[in-house]
């Protein structure tokens, strides 16, 4: 499936993007998602999500640094079968029906698959030009094309913003479906971190065009305590903290309570009571506090050679 | 075959929920020693989860030795957990069943019973010997084989 043997699926390397003469979209970015794993990326809005997809997709360049695909640069002729794109905008021919996209899909892509693309279509009015369509019958086209290619690395930008409850937890099945068979590599955008919680296992966040966290999520999680005290009304919860060898996130007061997201340091002092924060804590305390150091979690990539994997895939 | 039911607000971690369902189907002989577990592919399908938190309940449940891969074949149940009386169409069941209708024309609510259920399992012991004799006069159907880190969240 990969085309290299790193087990690596997207990495970048001090990647930055600037759009013409203007300030850097992206800046310093360093990661590596390994294959097989299911990445949120989240951030504000205007973060550089958009701009990263369009980066591994090789739609745009860099202007620092360098990013790869399976090992070889984004946008290399040789990775663009292994990509499947749904970008924020659906890009689709709006005079041509939905059953004219498919067969644009079938005679582009030797690697086809009807069952694939046909699993998002479902109930979509195939005669339809796609530009009549709602937003909602737009992404399920456009995320049909896209696993109908049978990408290994699939990147996703706000593929459930138009969508309905309903029709999201089918994508969302299709897709997970998707990359439980075939071990796809999956990238999705959202700032709502909810709706990516149950789907991923991996995260990366940026902010201002800046890598905040990096990493599984199981591993971000376990590097996080959110704790409680008791303080004086009058102190100011930075200072309850100080002096202990945490790394502090946030801290927050109300009333006699101070709460705090920190990565542990050594013990902690006997009166906080600490608790595992969840992983919408950990993003949000990052979002809420620009100053907070990063915290990039170099992942392993994942032993293939499991049993369980290869008999649960039947 | 065993149905995932996924809650996202429980506190319960989605993998635990899996182990926790699972137990509950070999518990009330919903699956079955040789009963294969659904695949990965349809759990994700069905409840839109990670497919890397099924194989990390699946793993966990072959670690307790209760279902086993088989190379080119898939998942299947090594070992049930049900008591001889603790199946859905049991005696004990039934009577509970009937406690229940009688409960309810006593104008018990749903908590109510909850909490009397809850308070008579306070005293039952914690472990009881893995071979129940087949009285029908024990008043009430318990944790077969007692696991009691495993109620709460993990």
């Amino acid at each position: 499936m990969t085309h290299d043997d790193s087990g690596i699926a997207l990495a970048a390397y001090g990647l930055g993007k600037r759009y013409r003469r203007g300030p850097a979209v992206l800046s310093e970015c360093t990661f590596r998602l390994p294959a097989g794993r299911i990445c949120a990326l989240v951030g504000p809005n205007g973060a550089g999500k958009s701009t990263l997809l369009a980066l591994a997709a090789g739609l745009l360049a860099p202007s620092e640094g360098a990013i790869e695909v399976f090992g070889s640069a984004a946008g290399d002729p040789r990775t663009l079968p292994s990509i499947g794109l749904v970008a924020q905008e659906r890009a689709l021919y709006p005079y041509l029906s939905v059953e004219e996209h498919l067969r644009i899909g079938r005679e582009l892509n030797p690697g086809w698959n009807e069952r694939a693309a046909e699993r998002l279509i479902g109930g979509l009015p195939r005669t339809w030009p796609a530009g009549t369509l709602s937003p909602g019958q737009r992404t399920r086209l456009a995320l049909a094309l896209a696993l109908g290619k049978r990408p290994d690395l699939l990147l996703l930008d706000e593929p459930m913003a138009d969508l309905d409850p309903l029709a999201r937890h089918e994508v969302a099945g299709a897709i997970m479906a998707d990359a439980a068979e075939r071990g796809t590599t999956v990238v999705i955008s959202s700032h709502i971190l909810a709706e990516l919680e149950p789907l991923c296992d991996h995260l990366i966040m940026i902010d201002g065009g800046r890598l905040r966290l990096a990493g599984g999520t199981e591993e971000l999680i376990a590097s996080h305590d959110l704790i409680t005290s008791a303080r004086d009304e009058d102190e100011a919860p930075a200072v309850v903290l100080e002096g202990w060898s945490h790394t502090v996130v946030g801290a927050r007061a109300a009333g006699r309570t101070v709460t705090a997201l920190i990565r542990p340091g050594s013990n902690l002092p006997q009166d906080w009571i600490a608790s595992t924060p969840t992983l919408e804590d950990v993003v949000l305390g990052y979002m809420r506090n620009p100053l907070a150091p990063p915290l990039l979690i170099e992942a392993q990539s994942d032993a293939v050679a499991d049993p369980i994997r290869k008999a649960a895939a039947l | 075959m065993v149905e995932y039911r996924i809650d996202r607000h429980g506190g319960v971690t989605t993998y635990m929920q899996i182990v926790q369902q699972t137990k509950q189907a070999l518990r009330l002989g919903l699956l079955q020693p040789g009963d294969k577990l659904p695949t990965a592919r349809e759990v994700v399908e069905a409840t839109a989860i990670n497919p890397n938190t099924v194989l990390k309940a699946y793993r966990e449940l072959e670690r307790e030795g209760l279902v086993e891969p088989r190379p080119g074949l898939g998942t299947f149940v090594r070992r049930s957990l049900a008591g001889p009386q603790a199946t859905a169409d049991s005696p004990l069941r039934s009577r509970l069943a009937d406690w229940a209708a009688l409960a309810r024309q006593a104008g018990l609510g749903h908590e109510d019973v909850s909490a009397m259920f809850a308070a008579v399992l306070d005293d039952y012991p914690r472990h009881v010997e893995s071979v129940v004799p087949a009285a029908p006069s024990v008043p009430a159907p318990g944790p077969r084989d007692g696991e009691p880190a495993e109620k709460g969240r993990t």
